[in-house]
Protein backbone atom coordinates (compact mmCIF):
# COMPACT_ATOMS: atom_id res chain seq x y z
CA UNK A 1 0.00 0.00 0.00
CA UNK A 2 1.34 3.42 -0.98
CA UNK A 3 2.75 5.68 1.71
CA UNK A 4 0.60 8.76 2.30
CA UNK A 5 2.88 10.37 4.87
CA UNK A 6 3.10 14.04 4.03
CA UNK A 7 5.68 16.61 5.03
CA UNK A 8 4.63 20.24 4.95
CA UNK A 9 8.09 21.57 5.59
CA UNK A 10 8.80 20.18 9.05
CA UNK A 11 5.15 19.49 9.83
CA UNK A 12 4.41 15.80 9.40
CA UNK A 13 0.89 14.65 8.56
CA UNK A 14 -0.24 11.03 8.42
CA UNK A 15 -1.79 11.74 5.04
CA UNK A 16 -2.30 14.78 2.80
CA UNK A 17 -6.03 15.21 3.41
CA UNK A 18 -7.02 18.08 5.68
CA UNK A 19 -10.33 19.77 6.41
CA UNK A 20 -10.92 23.36 5.39
CA UNK A 21 -11.60 25.84 8.16
CA UNK A 22 -15.25 26.57 8.81
CA UNK A 23 -16.48 23.36 7.22
CA UNK A 24 -15.62 20.83 9.91
CA UNK A 25 -16.47 22.56 13.18
CA UNK A 26 -14.05 21.30 15.80
CA UNK A 27 -14.11 17.74 14.49
CA UNK A 28 -16.41 16.04 17.00
CA UNK A 29 -19.49 16.97 14.94
CA UNK A 30 -18.29 14.30 12.46
CA UNK A 31 -17.45 11.57 14.98
CA UNK A 32 -20.75 9.74 14.37
CA UNK A 33 -19.84 9.31 10.72
CA UNK A 34 -16.09 8.71 10.54
CA UNK A 35 -12.94 8.12 12.59
CA UNK A 36 -11.76 11.71 12.61
CA UNK A 37 -8.25 10.65 13.67
CA UNK A 38 -7.90 9.09 10.21
CA UNK A 39 -7.77 12.57 8.66
CA UNK A 40 -4.32 14.02 7.96
CA UNK A 41 -5.10 17.37 9.53
CA UNK A 42 -8.12 19.12 10.97
CA UNK A 43 -8.21 22.90 10.59
CA UNK A 44 -10.73 24.23 13.04
CA UNK A 45 -13.09 27.14 12.56
CA UNK A 46 -11.67 30.65 12.04
CA UNK A 47 -10.69 32.05 15.43
CA UNK A 48 -10.36 35.71 16.30
CA UNK A 49 -9.05 37.55 19.35
CA UNK A 50 -12.53 38.50 20.50
CA UNK A 51 -15.95 36.88 20.28
CA UNK A 52 -17.72 37.57 16.97
CA UNK A 53 -21.45 37.11 16.37
CA UNK A 54 -20.91 36.98 12.62
CA UNK A 55 -23.19 38.49 10.01
CA UNK A 56 -26.96 38.78 10.08
CA UNK A 57 -29.16 36.15 8.46
CA UNK A 58 -29.51 35.20 5.55
CA UNK A 59 -25.97 33.94 5.28
CA UNK A 60 -26.15 31.39 2.52
CA UNK A 61 -27.28 31.02 -1.07
CA UNK A 62 -27.20 27.82 -3.06
CA UNK A 63 -25.77 28.21 -6.56
CA UNK A 64 -25.20 25.93 -9.52
CA UNK A 65 -22.61 23.42 -8.24
CA UNK A 66 -21.83 25.42 -5.15
CA UNK A 67 -22.90 27.87 -2.50
CA UNK A 68 -22.18 31.40 -1.36
CA UNK A 69 -21.71 32.03 2.33
CA UNK A 70 -21.51 35.17 4.40
CA UNK A 71 -21.03 33.74 7.88
CA UNK A 72 -18.55 36.42 8.87
CA UNK A 73 -16.24 34.45 11.18
CA UNK A 74 -18.77 33.74 13.90
CA UNK A 75 -16.73 32.34 16.80
CA UNK A 76 -16.38 32.72 20.53
CA UNK A 77 -12.85 34.09 20.50
CA UNK A 78 -9.44 32.59 21.17
CA UNK A 79 -9.74 32.49 24.97
CA UNK A 80 -12.94 30.46 24.73
CA UNK A 81 -11.19 28.15 22.26
CA UNK A 82 -8.28 27.60 24.63
CA UNK A 83 -10.46 27.00 27.66
CA UNK A 84 -13.32 24.95 26.24
CA UNK A 85 -12.41 23.50 22.86
CA UNK A 86 -8.66 22.89 22.97
CA UNK A 87 -8.96 20.26 25.75
CA UNK A 88 -11.22 18.26 23.42
CA UNK A 89 -9.19 18.73 20.22
CA UNK A 90 -6.02 17.74 22.09
CA UNK A 91 -7.44 14.26 22.46
CA UNK A 92 -7.75 13.79 18.67
CA UNK A 93 -4.84 11.70 17.42
CA UNK A 94 -4.02 13.79 14.38
CA UNK A 95 -2.72 17.27 13.58
CA UNK A 96 -5.20 19.94 14.65
CA UNK A 97 -4.53 23.40 13.26
CA UNK A 98 -6.22 26.65 14.18
CA UNK A 99 -7.29 29.09 11.51
CA UNK A 100 -6.48 32.57 12.80
CA UNK A 101 -8.21 35.70 11.59
CA UNK A 102 -8.28 39.32 12.64
CA UNK A 103 -9.26 42.88 11.86
CA UNK A 104 -5.88 44.43 12.65
CA UNK A 105 -2.28 43.22 12.68
CA UNK A 106 -2.29 43.49 16.47
CA UNK A 107 -5.31 41.14 16.59
CA UNK A 108 -3.56 38.55 14.43
CA UNK A 109 -0.40 38.78 16.52
CA UNK A 110 -2.19 38.54 19.88
CA UNK A 111 -4.24 35.54 18.73
CA UNK A 112 -1.24 33.74 17.23
CA UNK A 113 0.78 34.33 20.42
CA UNK A 114 -1.91 32.71 22.55
CA UNK A 115 -2.11 29.69 20.25
CA UNK A 116 1.68 29.34 20.11
CA UNK A 117 1.55 28.29 23.76
CA UNK A 118 -0.72 25.31 23.03
CA UNK A 119 1.33 22.14 22.93
CA UNK A 120 -1.08 20.14 20.77
CA UNK A 121 -1.52 22.75 18.05
CA UNK A 122 1.47 22.23 15.72
CA UNK A 123 0.54 24.94 13.23
CA UNK A 124 -1.78 27.80 12.44
CA UNK A 125 -3.40 28.77 9.18
CA UNK A 126 -3.32 32.54 8.92
CA UNK A 127 -6.49 33.67 7.21
CA UNK A 128 -5.68 36.81 5.26
CA UNK A 129 -8.45 36.08 2.80
CA UNK A 130 -11.87 36.03 4.45
CA UNK A 131 -14.25 37.91 2.15
CA UNK A 132 -16.96 38.26 4.79
CA UNK A 133 -15.57 40.65 7.37
CA UNK A 134 -15.73 44.39 6.99
CA UNK A 135 -12.26 45.17 8.24
CA UNK A 136 -9.10 43.14 7.83
CA UNK A 137 -9.45 39.64 6.47
CA UNK A 138 -9.30 39.77 2.73
CA UNK A 139 -8.00 43.34 2.79
CA UNK A 140 -4.66 41.99 4.02
CA UNK A 141 -4.54 39.28 1.41
CA UNK A 142 -5.28 41.33 -1.68
CA UNK A 143 -2.14 43.48 -1.55
CA UNK A 144 1.39 42.09 -1.44
CA UNK A 145 2.67 44.79 0.92
CA UNK A 146 -0.03 44.29 3.56
CA UNK A 147 0.20 40.49 3.19
CA UNK A 148 3.92 40.75 3.87
CA UNK A 149 3.31 43.01 6.84
CA UNK A 150 0.83 40.74 8.63
CA UNK A 151 2.73 37.52 7.93
CA UNK A 152 5.98 39.15 9.07
CA UNK A 153 4.38 40.37 12.31
CA UNK A 154 2.91 36.96 13.11
CA UNK A 155 6.14 35.18 12.13
CA UNK A 156 7.99 37.13 14.84
CA UNK A 157 5.74 35.71 17.59
CA UNK A 158 4.81 32.32 16.17
CA UNK A 159 7.67 29.81 16.03
CA UNK A 160 5.75 26.75 14.78
CA UNK A 161 4.45 25.97 11.28
CA UNK A 162 2.84 29.03 9.75
CA UNK A 163 0.47 28.35 6.86
CA UNK A 164 -0.99 31.38 5.09
CA UNK A 165 -4.38 31.11 3.38
CA UNK A 166 -4.57 33.12 0.19
CA UNK A 167 -7.44 34.87 -1.50
CA UNK A 168 -8.27 34.22 -5.16
CA UNK A 169 -9.80 37.70 -5.41
CA UNK A 170 -6.58 39.23 -6.75
CA UNK A 171 -5.04 40.05 -10.09
CA UNK A 172 -1.95 37.91 -9.54
CA UNK A 173 -2.02 35.38 -6.71
CA UNK A 174 1.64 34.46 -7.20
CA UNK A 175 2.61 37.96 -6.10
CA UNK A 176 0.81 37.51 -2.76
CA UNK A 177 2.23 33.99 -2.37
CA UNK A 178 5.77 35.30 -2.86
CA UNK A 179 5.12 38.06 -0.31
CA UNK A 180 3.96 35.45 2.23
CA UNK A 181 6.99 33.29 1.51
CA UNK A 182 9.27 36.31 1.80
CA UNK A 183 7.78 37.17 5.18
CA UNK A 184 8.55 33.69 6.47
CA UNK A 185 5.44 31.58 5.80
CA UNK A 186 6.13 27.84 5.97
CA UNK A 187 3.36 27.00 3.51
CA UNK A 188 0.48 28.61 1.65
CA UNK A 189 -3.05 27.27 1.30
CA UNK A 190 -5.32 28.28 -1.54
CA UNK A 191 -7.93 29.15 -2.51
CA UNK A 192 -10.27 30.81 -0.05
CA UNK A 193 -13.72 31.56 -1.45
CA UNK A 194 -14.35 33.70 -4.51
CA UNK A 195 -16.32 36.87 -3.99
CA UNK A 196 -19.77 36.41 -5.47
CA UNK A 197 -23.38 37.39 -5.04
CA UNK A 198 -26.89 36.09 -5.49
CA UNK A 199 -30.05 38.03 -6.33
CA UNK A 200 -33.70 37.15 -5.85
CA UNK A 201 -35.39 38.42 -9.00
CA UNK A 202 -38.85 38.22 -7.44
CA UNK A 203 -38.05 40.48 -4.51
CA UNK A 204 -35.37 42.46 -6.39
CA UNK A 205 -33.19 42.04 -3.32
CA UNK A 206 -29.85 40.38 -2.66
CA UNK A 207 -30.15 36.91 -1.14
CA UNK A 208 -27.42 37.54 1.45
CA UNK A 209 -27.65 40.09 4.24
CA UNK A 210 -24.18 41.29 3.23
CA UNK A 211 -25.07 41.45 -0.49
CA UNK A 212 -21.80 39.71 -1.43
CA UNK A 213 -20.30 36.54 -0.03
CA UNK A 214 -17.80 33.77 -0.67
CA UNK A 215 -18.45 31.22 -3.43
CA UNK A 216 -17.29 27.64 -2.86
CA UNK A 217 -17.95 24.15 -4.14
CA UNK A 218 -17.16 22.31 -7.38
CA UNK A 219 -17.89 25.43 -9.44
CA UNK A 220 -14.62 27.01 -8.21
CA UNK A 221 -12.39 23.98 -8.78
CA UNK A 222 -11.00 24.96 -12.20
CA UNK A 223 -9.93 28.34 -10.81
CA UNK A 224 -8.40 26.75 -7.72
CA UNK A 225 -6.46 24.23 -9.83
CA UNK A 226 -5.10 26.98 -12.04
CA UNK A 227 -3.99 29.02 -9.05
CA UNK A 228 -2.38 26.05 -7.28
CA UNK A 229 -0.46 25.30 -10.47
CA UNK A 230 0.68 28.92 -10.81
CA UNK A 231 1.64 29.33 -7.14
CA UNK A 232 3.47 26.00 -6.88
CA UNK A 233 5.76 27.16 -9.70
CA UNK A 234 6.26 30.58 -8.11
CA UNK A 235 7.28 29.64 -4.55
CA UNK A 236 9.47 26.97 -3.00
CA UNK A 237 7.40 26.42 0.16
CA UNK A 238 4.70 23.71 0.07
CA UNK A 239 1.31 24.55 -1.39
CA UNK A 240 -1.91 23.23 0.16
CA UNK A 241 -4.68 23.08 -2.44
CA UNK A 242 -8.38 23.51 -1.87
CA UNK A 243 -11.43 24.63 -3.78
CA UNK A 244 -14.30 22.36 -4.77
CA UNK A 245 -12.67 19.01 -4.02
CA UNK A 246 -15.53 16.50 -3.82
CA UNK A 247 -13.71 13.18 -4.35
CA UNK A 248 -10.32 11.47 -4.69
CA UNK A 249 -10.02 12.25 -8.41
CA UNK A 250 -10.39 15.95 -7.69
CA UNK A 251 -7.70 15.62 -5.01
CA UNK A 252 -5.31 13.80 -7.38
CA UNK A 253 -5.69 16.67 -9.86
CA UNK A 254 -4.52 19.11 -7.18
CA UNK A 255 -1.47 16.97 -6.36
CA UNK A 256 -0.57 16.81 -10.05
CA UNK A 257 -0.95 20.60 -10.24
CA UNK A 258 1.62 20.94 -7.45
CA UNK A 259 -0.20 20.69 -4.11
CA UNK A 260 1.63 18.83 -1.34
CA UNK A 261 -1.59 18.46 0.65
CA UNK A 262 -5.24 19.27 0.05
CA UNK A 263 -8.22 20.44 2.08
CA UNK A 264 -11.82 19.28 1.84
CA UNK A 265 -14.30 22.08 2.47
CA UNK A 266 -17.82 22.41 1.11
CA UNK A 267 -17.99 18.67 0.35
CA UNK A 268 -18.21 18.05 4.12
CA UNK A 269 -21.67 19.63 4.02
CA UNK A 270 -22.93 17.22 1.38
CA UNK A 271 -21.27 14.03 2.58
CA UNK A 272 -19.70 14.03 6.06
CA UNK A 273 -17.65 10.98 5.12
CA UNK A 274 -15.91 12.69 2.16
CA UNK A 275 -12.52 12.97 3.91
CA UNK A 276 -12.08 9.26 4.53
CA UNK A 277 -13.42 8.39 1.08
CA UNK A 278 -10.83 10.72 -0.46
CA UNK A 279 -8.03 9.18 1.63
CA UNK A 280 -9.04 5.67 0.51
CA UNK A 281 -9.39 6.83 -3.08
CA UNK A 282 -5.92 8.38 -3.12
CA UNK A 283 -4.42 5.12 -1.86
CA UNK A 284 -6.30 3.16 -4.54
CA UNK A 285 -5.07 5.53 -7.27
CA UNK A 286 -1.45 5.33 -6.13
CA UNK A 287 -1.57 1.53 -5.84
CA UNK A 288 -3.31 1.08 -9.18
CA UNK A 289 -0.73 3.25 -10.92
CA UNK A 290 2.29 1.70 -9.24
CA UNK A 291 3.29 4.69 -7.11
CA UNK A 292 4.98 3.98 -3.79
CA UNK A 293 4.26 7.35 -2.19
CA UNK A 294 2.01 10.36 -2.48
CA UNK A 295 5.17 12.41 -3.06
CA UNK A 296 5.58 10.59 -6.40
CA UNK A 297 2.71 12.50 -8.00
CA UNK A 298 3.13 16.01 -6.57
CA UNK A 299 3.64 18.48 -9.39
CA UNK A 300 3.82 15.68 -11.97
CA UNK A 301 1.47 17.36 -14.39
CA UNK A 302 2.65 16.54 -17.91
CA UNK A 303 2.30 19.78 -19.81
CA UNK B 1 -28.26 10.98 19.82
CA UNK B 2 -26.13 9.19 17.29
CA UNK B 3 -26.53 10.46 13.74
CA UNK B 4 -26.50 8.23 10.70
CA UNK B 5 -25.92 8.56 6.97
CA UNK B 6 -27.75 5.77 5.19
CA UNK B 7 -29.24 4.80 1.88
CA UNK B 8 -32.93 4.41 2.63
CA UNK B 9 -35.38 2.77 0.26
CA UNK B 10 -38.51 4.49 -1.06
CA UNK B 11 -41.54 2.33 -0.25
CA UNK B 12 -44.24 4.76 -1.40
CA UNK B 13 -44.47 8.26 -2.80
CA UNK B 14 -48.06 9.48 -2.79
CA UNK B 15 -49.33 12.80 -4.13
CA UNK B 16 -51.75 14.38 -1.64
CA UNK B 17 -52.78 17.12 -4.04
CA UNK B 18 -51.02 19.07 -6.78
CA UNK B 19 -48.63 20.63 -4.27
CA UNK B 20 -47.92 18.12 -1.52
CA UNK B 21 -46.76 14.52 -1.37
CA UNK B 22 -46.09 11.91 1.27
CA UNK B 23 -42.78 10.09 0.90
CA UNK B 24 -42.25 6.88 2.86
CA UNK B 25 -38.77 5.43 3.31
CA UNK B 26 -37.55 2.24 4.90
CA UNK B 27 -34.26 0.67 5.86
CA UNK B 28 -32.92 -2.87 5.85
CA UNK B 29 -32.05 -2.31 9.51
CA UNK B 30 -34.46 -1.13 12.17
CA UNK B 31 -34.70 2.65 11.90
CA UNK B 32 -33.13 4.46 14.85
CA UNK B 33 -35.33 6.30 17.34
CA UNK B 34 -36.34 9.75 16.11
CA UNK B 35 -37.83 12.41 18.34
CA UNK B 36 -40.70 14.75 17.47
CA UNK B 37 -39.31 17.95 15.98
CA UNK B 38 -36.18 16.33 14.58
CA UNK B 39 -35.39 16.48 10.89
CA UNK B 40 -33.47 14.71 8.15
CA UNK B 41 -31.23 15.99 5.36
CA UNK B 42 -32.05 14.34 2.05
CA UNK B 43 -29.55 14.13 -0.81
CA UNK B 44 -31.08 14.92 -4.19
CA UNK B 45 -28.76 13.28 -6.66
CA UNK B 46 -28.48 14.01 -10.35
CA UNK B 47 -30.57 17.16 -10.27
CA UNK B 48 -28.99 20.08 -12.03
CA UNK B 49 -28.60 23.21 -9.89
CA UNK B 50 -29.50 21.34 -6.71
CA UNK B 51 -26.25 21.10 -4.77
CA UNK B 52 -27.16 20.95 -1.09
CA UNK B 53 -29.21 18.43 0.82
CA UNK B 54 -32.79 19.39 1.67
CA UNK B 55 -33.81 19.54 5.35
CA UNK B 56 -37.24 18.01 6.04
CA UNK B 57 -39.12 17.39 9.28
CA UNK B 58 -39.70 13.86 10.45
CA UNK B 59 -43.45 13.58 9.86
CA UNK B 60 -43.90 10.18 11.42
CA UNK B 61 -42.06 6.97 12.22
CA UNK B 62 -44.17 3.86 11.67
CA UNK B 63 -42.48 1.28 13.85
CA UNK B 64 -44.62 -1.62 12.67
CA UNK B 65 -43.62 -1.15 9.03
CA UNK B 66 -40.16 0.35 9.85
CA UNK B 67 -40.98 3.45 7.81
CA UNK B 68 -39.95 7.08 8.03
CA UNK B 69 -42.58 9.46 6.63
CA UNK B 70 -41.78 12.83 5.09
CA UNK B 71 -44.49 15.32 4.22
CA UNK B 72 -43.17 17.44 1.38
CA UNK B 73 -44.31 20.55 -0.46
CA UNK B 74 -43.15 21.04 -4.03
CA UNK B 75 -41.55 24.46 -3.94
CA UNK B 76 -38.39 24.21 -6.02
CA UNK B 77 -36.30 21.98 -8.25
CA UNK B 78 -35.19 19.76 -5.37
CA UNK B 79 -38.63 18.94 -4.03
CA UNK B 80 -39.93 18.70 -7.62
CA UNK B 81 -37.34 15.97 -8.23
CA UNK B 82 -38.29 14.24 -4.99
CA UNK B 83 -41.90 14.09 -6.12
CA UNK B 84 -40.83 11.86 -9.03
CA UNK B 85 -39.06 9.27 -6.86
CA UNK B 86 -40.46 5.77 -7.28
CA UNK B 87 -40.78 2.86 -4.87
CA UNK B 88 -37.53 0.90 -4.70
CA UNK B 89 -35.28 3.91 -5.28
CA UNK B 90 -32.40 4.47 -2.86
CA UNK B 91 -32.19 7.85 -1.15
CA UNK B 92 -29.20 9.00 0.89
CA UNK B 93 -30.35 10.52 4.19
CA UNK B 94 -28.53 12.12 7.14
CA UNK B 95 -30.60 11.61 10.27
CA UNK B 96 -31.91 12.18 12.88
CA UNK B 97 -30.82 15.81 13.23
CA UNK B 98 -31.60 18.66 15.59
CA UNK B 99 -33.29 18.88 18.96
CA UNK B 100 -36.93 18.02 19.67
CA UNK B 101 -40.11 19.27 21.26
CA UNK B 102 -40.11 18.81 25.02
CA UNK B 103 -42.90 16.38 25.81
CA UNK B 104 -44.59 17.13 29.16
CA UNK B 105 -43.94 14.56 31.88
CA UNK B 106 -47.31 14.99 33.55
CA UNK B 107 -50.88 15.23 32.40
CA UNK B 108 -51.57 18.62 30.82
CA UNK B 109 -53.71 20.30 28.21
CA UNK B 110 -51.70 20.64 25.05
CA UNK B 111 -52.45 22.52 21.84
CA UNK B 112 -50.56 21.76 18.63
CA UNK B 113 -50.91 24.50 16.01
CA UNK B 114 -49.75 23.82 12.46
CA UNK B 115 -50.01 25.72 9.22
CA UNK B 116 -49.59 24.41 5.68
CA UNK B 117 -46.79 21.86 5.34
CA UNK B 118 -45.70 22.97 8.82
CA UNK B 119 -48.10 20.41 10.25
CA UNK B 120 -45.42 17.81 9.41
CA UNK B 121 -43.62 17.44 12.78
CA UNK B 122 -46.86 17.56 14.77
CA UNK B 123 -47.94 14.04 13.80
CA UNK B 124 -44.94 12.37 15.46
CA UNK B 125 -45.42 14.72 18.42
CA UNK B 126 -49.02 13.48 18.67
CA UNK B 127 -47.70 9.91 18.79
CA UNK B 128 -45.24 10.75 21.59
CA UNK B 129 -47.94 12.57 23.55
CA UNK B 130 -50.21 9.54 23.20
CA UNK B 131 -47.47 7.40 24.74
CA UNK B 132 -47.55 9.76 27.73
CA UNK B 133 -51.33 9.34 27.87
CA UNK B 134 -51.79 12.96 26.85
CA UNK B 135 -54.53 13.63 24.32
CA UNK B 136 -53.63 16.83 22.48
CA UNK B 137 -55.81 19.26 20.58
CA UNK B 138 -54.68 19.88 17.01
CA UNK B 139 -55.44 23.19 15.36
CA UNK B 140 -54.45 22.98 11.72
CA UNK B 141 -54.71 25.83 9.25
CA UNK B 142 -54.38 26.12 5.50
CA UNK B 143 -55.36 28.38 2.62
CA UNK B 144 -58.08 26.06 1.39
CA UNK B 145 -59.66 22.67 2.10
CA UNK B 146 -57.38 20.83 -0.33
CA UNK B 147 -54.30 22.10 1.53
CA UNK B 148 -55.33 20.54 4.84
CA UNK B 149 -53.13 17.47 5.05
CA UNK B 150 -53.32 14.09 6.77
CA UNK B 151 -56.39 14.95 8.85
CA UNK B 152 -57.34 11.28 9.41
CA UNK B 153 -53.85 10.55 10.74
CA UNK B 154 -53.95 13.47 13.18
CA UNK B 155 -57.40 12.36 14.37
CA UNK B 156 -55.81 9.12 15.67
CA UNK B 157 -54.00 11.09 18.36
CA UNK B 158 -56.35 13.87 19.41
CA UNK B 159 -59.19 16.21 18.53
CA UNK B 160 -58.63 18.07 15.28
CA UNK B 161 -59.86 21.61 14.63
CA UNK B 162 -59.21 23.39 11.37
CA UNK B 163 -59.24 26.79 9.76
CA UNK B 164 -59.09 27.74 6.11
CA UNK B 165 -58.45 31.21 4.81
CA UNK B 166 -61.19 30.84 2.20
CA UNK B 167 -63.65 29.17 4.57
CA UNK B 168 -63.92 25.97 2.50
CA UNK B 169 -63.36 23.79 5.59
CA UNK B 170 -63.45 24.41 9.35
CA UNK B 171 -63.62 27.94 10.65
CA UNK B 172 -62.82 30.70 8.19
CA UNK B 173 -59.73 32.76 8.92
CA UNK B 174 -56.35 32.20 10.54
CA UNK B 175 -55.52 29.69 13.27
CA UNK B 176 -55.12 32.48 15.80
CA UNK B 177 -58.75 33.48 15.19
CA UNK B 178 -60.13 29.99 15.97
CA UNK B 179 -62.71 29.72 18.77
CA UNK B 180 -60.79 26.87 20.47
CA UNK B 181 -58.29 29.48 21.63
CA UNK B 182 -60.88 30.67 24.12
CA UNK B 183 -60.06 27.51 26.09
CA UNK B 184 -57.11 27.52 28.47
CA UNK B 185 -54.09 25.38 27.53
CA UNK B 186 -50.93 24.60 29.53
CA UNK B 187 -48.64 24.28 26.55
CA UNK B 188 -48.58 25.20 22.86
CA UNK B 189 -46.40 23.69 20.15
CA UNK B 190 -46.36 25.29 16.73
CA UNK B 191 -44.87 24.87 13.28
CA UNK B 192 -45.79 26.67 10.09
CA UNK B 193 -45.16 29.90 8.19
CA UNK B 194 -43.21 32.44 10.27
CA UNK B 195 -46.02 35.05 10.37
CA UNK B 196 -48.36 32.36 11.74
CA UNK B 197 -45.83 31.24 14.36
CA UNK B 198 -45.26 34.84 15.40
CA UNK B 199 -49.00 35.31 15.83
CA UNK B 200 -49.15 32.11 17.89
CA UNK B 201 -46.16 33.31 19.93
CA UNK B 202 -47.91 36.64 20.59
CA UNK B 203 -51.05 34.79 21.73
CA UNK B 204 -48.97 32.54 24.01
CA UNK B 205 -47.09 35.43 25.59
CA UNK B 206 -50.28 37.39 26.14
CA UNK B 207 -51.93 34.43 27.84
CA UNK B 208 -48.81 33.32 29.67
CA UNK B 209 -48.69 29.91 28.00
CA UNK B 210 -45.38 28.14 27.44
CA UNK B 211 -44.81 27.83 23.69
CA UNK B 212 -42.30 26.01 21.51
CA UNK B 213 -41.90 26.73 17.81
CA UNK B 214 -40.15 24.62 15.19
CA UNK B 215 -38.31 26.91 12.79
CA UNK B 216 -37.34 26.46 9.19
CA UNK B 217 -34.22 27.80 7.56
CA UNK B 218 -32.05 27.22 4.52
CA UNK B 219 -29.20 24.96 5.58
CA UNK B 220 -26.02 23.57 4.21
CA UNK B 221 -24.59 20.98 6.62
CA UNK B 222 -27.44 20.27 9.06
CA UNK B 223 -24.93 19.32 11.78
CA UNK B 224 -23.86 22.69 13.17
CA UNK B 225 -20.58 23.31 11.37
CA UNK B 226 -21.31 25.72 8.51
CA UNK B 227 -23.12 28.28 10.73
CA UNK B 228 -25.34 29.33 7.82
CA UNK B 229 -28.79 28.68 9.35
CA UNK B 230 -28.57 30.96 12.36
CA UNK B 231 -31.47 32.45 14.25
CA UNK B 232 -31.16 35.54 16.41
CA UNK B 233 -31.80 34.52 20.02
CA UNK B 234 -31.34 36.05 23.47
CA UNK B 235 -28.09 34.04 23.52
CA UNK B 236 -26.84 35.44 20.18
CA UNK B 237 -26.82 33.65 16.84
CA UNK B 238 -27.79 30.01 17.28
CA UNK B 239 -27.93 27.32 14.62
CA UNK B 240 -31.43 26.18 13.70
CA UNK B 241 -29.95 22.78 12.78
CA UNK B 242 -28.38 21.92 16.14
CA UNK B 243 -29.65 24.41 18.74
CA UNK B 244 -33.06 24.03 17.10
CA UNK B 245 -35.14 23.54 15.06
CA UNK B 246 -37.35 23.75 18.17
CA UNK B 247 -36.97 26.92 20.24
CA UNK B 248 -38.91 28.17 23.22
CA UNK B 249 -40.38 31.42 21.94
CA UNK B 250 -39.00 33.24 25.00
CA UNK B 251 -35.50 32.63 23.63
CA UNK B 252 -36.25 34.15 20.22
CA UNK B 253 -35.76 37.80 19.45
CA UNK B 254 -38.95 38.03 17.46
CA UNK B 255 -40.53 41.45 17.15
CA UNK B 256 -44.06 40.53 18.20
Amino acid sequence: MADLTTMLGSLQLKNPVMTASGTFGYGDEFADFIDIAAIGGIIVKGTTLHHREGNAYPRMAETASGMINAVGLQNKGVDYFIEHIYPKTSAIDTAVLVNVSGSTIDDYVATAEKIADLEHIPAIELNISCPNVKQGGMAFGTCAASAYEVVDAVRKVYPKHLMVKLSPNVTDITEIARAAEGAGADSVSLINTLLGMAINANTRKPVLSTVTGGLSGPCVKPIALRMVWQVSRAVSIPVVGLGGIMNATDAIEFFLAGATAIQIGTANFIDPTTTVKVIDGITSYLDANGYKSITDIIGKLEV
Amino acid sequence: MKKYMSDLIVTANTPLNNQYFLLKLTSKETLPAMLPGQFVEVLIDDCSNVFLRRPLSVHFVDKTSNELWLLVQRIGKGTEKMSTWQAGQLVNVLYPLGNSFSVPEKQSSVLLIGGGVGVAPLLLLGDYLKNKAIVPVFLLGARSKSDLLMLEEFAKYGTVYTTTEDGTYGEKGFVTQHSILQQKFDKIYTCGPTPMMKAVAAYSLKNNISCEASLENTMACGIGVCLCCVQDTTDGHRCVCTDGPVFNIKDLKWQI
